[in-house]
């Protein structure tokens, strides 16, 4: 986390990129809330939830592209040499990147509600936010370290960006599913687990407590998290076979 | 320049070294041109999908539907991502050392710059012409002449040198893969600053001012114009365009001075 902090190049797309597509995004869609059927008058309150999953996936780049560093240089390996419990190793790395999710969450919020957004389900829906935004962060975060330590290479683990924007994409981020016309995207964005992650913060903003959206949300989140402490796990025993 | 006889047939026999050079490398190497077909491919289906429920919005009328007004976004993105992406690659020749080579072996250096401007222009050509077929073979529609689209198709190869001659100015100056962010970021705001997803007429507040007032605007409307065949601000366009080549062609050749320099 103090890593992070220290450099600002690093702090910006986290911070700021995020806010900086909402702005656009948000101005350039405001047409959308005059389709029938648009949950919301304010499309900054539709469209802020894709802001916390943007800033997860770049959790996922900074830190898979800090731990490739480490890797490069050769400070993992010293550090594997030590008497330290390989958990600790990567378990470090994700409580910096949990606080990291609750700062950068923090500052969505209160960007959005300085923007006009209103968070329905008030200071108790901004302390839920807090948490998924953090859990999304560490579910992502523990994916770039698995590439990181599968790879070991930072460009390999930048190239994993592109990819992950796919997702966001093809999803519910732009309008709700139910005015997704086009058949073949609908299924699409059906079938994307990121749809029920973006569905989960959105709720929070627009309709208050949905306990269906939300719990979708965290199932989501906390999914995503196992399966990428599973992939470091596998990448981990490679690696350290390796050393 | 300084320290070369310079004749104009060095300055084809460079570019067309550089061209075959790096186009060879670019088909030989899926990493870098699938990337450059794939995420056109990705908007396409994500605007063009995803918000075709925009084409219904009060005010919205396109007489050749929501995916031709789509598809021309993703083509004029796609021709100034494919100038920007040749930009990376001048860059990063720079970093392994193999630029900084050919700028001692090139008869005329100003071919260096025109031969990757080749390259710029014969990327773009792979990819326009597979997000148009693909775009075609889902049902978009094309209201526009045979003239109009020649005219669309004119305006994507000004756009490719736009993207070209700013990114090679950033890659001539600093020589580092690093400086990619400075090339992509200015890029993809301007663009993202335009009427992308709704015309200028649906845009309210700060994003119409600003939309009002910026080029990608122009080029967009000019765009959909001469797809559905209803011409708006062609010529601005075309004057926006010629004007930006020749703003970021002298930002080039200084940039190619720099690099001079410090070889």
């Amino acid at each position: 986390m103090l890593k992070t902090l220290r450099q600002p190049f690093q702090m910006f797309p986290i911070v700021f990129f995020p806010l900086i597509l909402l702005a656009v995004n948000a101005s350039g869609l405001r047409a959308a809330t005059r389709l029938p059927g648009f949950p919301t008058h304010s499309y900054i309150s539709f469209a802020i939830a894709v802001a916390f999953i943007q800033g997860g996936m770049f959790a996922l780049i900074n830190t898979g592209t800090n731990l490739a560093e480490d890797i490069e240089s050769g400070f993992f390996n010293r550090l594997a040499l030590t008497p330290l419990r390989r958990v600790s190793l990567i378990a470090g790395l994700l409580v910096g990147v949990a606080a990291l999710g609750v700062l950068q969450s923090g500052v969505y919020i209160l960007m959005g509600v300085i923007a006009g957004a209103h968070l329905e389900a008030g200071v108790g829906g901004a302390l839920v936010i807090l948490a998924l935004g953090s859990l999304t962060a560490v579910g992502f975060g523990a994916l770039g370290c698995a590439a990181a330590l599968r790879t070991g290479s930072g460009e390999a683990v930048q190239g994993l960006f592109p990819l992950f924007f796919v997702f966001i994409f093809l999803s519910s981020s732009n309008l709700p599913r139910n005015l997704l016309r086009t058949g073949w995207f609908h299924t699409v964005a059906t079938w994307n687990p990121i749809s029920y992650l973006i569905e989960g913060f959105r709720s929070l903003f627009i309709y208050g407590w949905d306990g269906a959206a939300l719990w979708r949300g965290f199932a989501v989140a906390i999914g995503l998290t196992l399966l990428a402490l599973l992939a470091v796990a596998g990448a981990m025993n490679t690696r350290m076979q390796r050393t | 320049m300084s320290g070369t006889r310079v004749t104009g047939g060095g300055i084809w026999r460079v570019a067309g070294t550089i061209a075959w050079r790096s186009l060879h490398t670019y088909v030989r190497r899926p990493d870098l041109f699938v990337p450059s077909l794939v995420f056109p491919l990705i908007f396409l289906a994500s605007f063009a999908g995803g918000l075709s429920a925009l084409g219904s919005v009060p005010g919205f009328h396109f007489p050749a539907g929501y995916t031709a007004f789509q598809f021309v976004f993703v083509l004029c993105q796609s021709a100034m991502f494919a100038g920007l992406f040749t930009g990376f690659t001048l860059a990063f020749d720079f970093e392994s050392g193999f630029a900084r080579r050919l700028m001692l072996a090139a008869e005329d250096r100003r071919g260096i710059a025109l031969g990757y401007a080749l390259v710029a222009l014969s990327r773009a050509a792979i990819t326009l012409s597979v997000v148009t077929a693909v775009a075609v073979a889902t049902g978009m529609r094309v209201t526009g002449d045979g003239v109009d689209v020649f005219g669309l198709y004119g305006l994507a190869a000004l756009l490719v040198l736009v993207g070209y001659g700013w990114a090679a100015g950033v890659a001539f100056r600093f020589r580092s893969i690093q400086a990619g962010p400075l090339m992509q970021t200015p890029v993809f705001l301007i663009i993202f600053l335009a009427p992308v997803y709704v015309p200028l007429g649906l845009l309210k507040g700060w994003i119409h001012t600003v939309a009002s007032v910026n080029p990608a605007t122009a080029f967009l409307e000019a765009g959909r114009g001469l797809i559905s065949g209803v011409h708006d601000h062609t010529a601005l366009a075309y004057v926006c365009a010629v004007a930006l080549i020749g703003l970021f062609g002298i930002w080039m050749l200084l940039g190619l001075r720099s690099a001079e320099r410090s070889t």
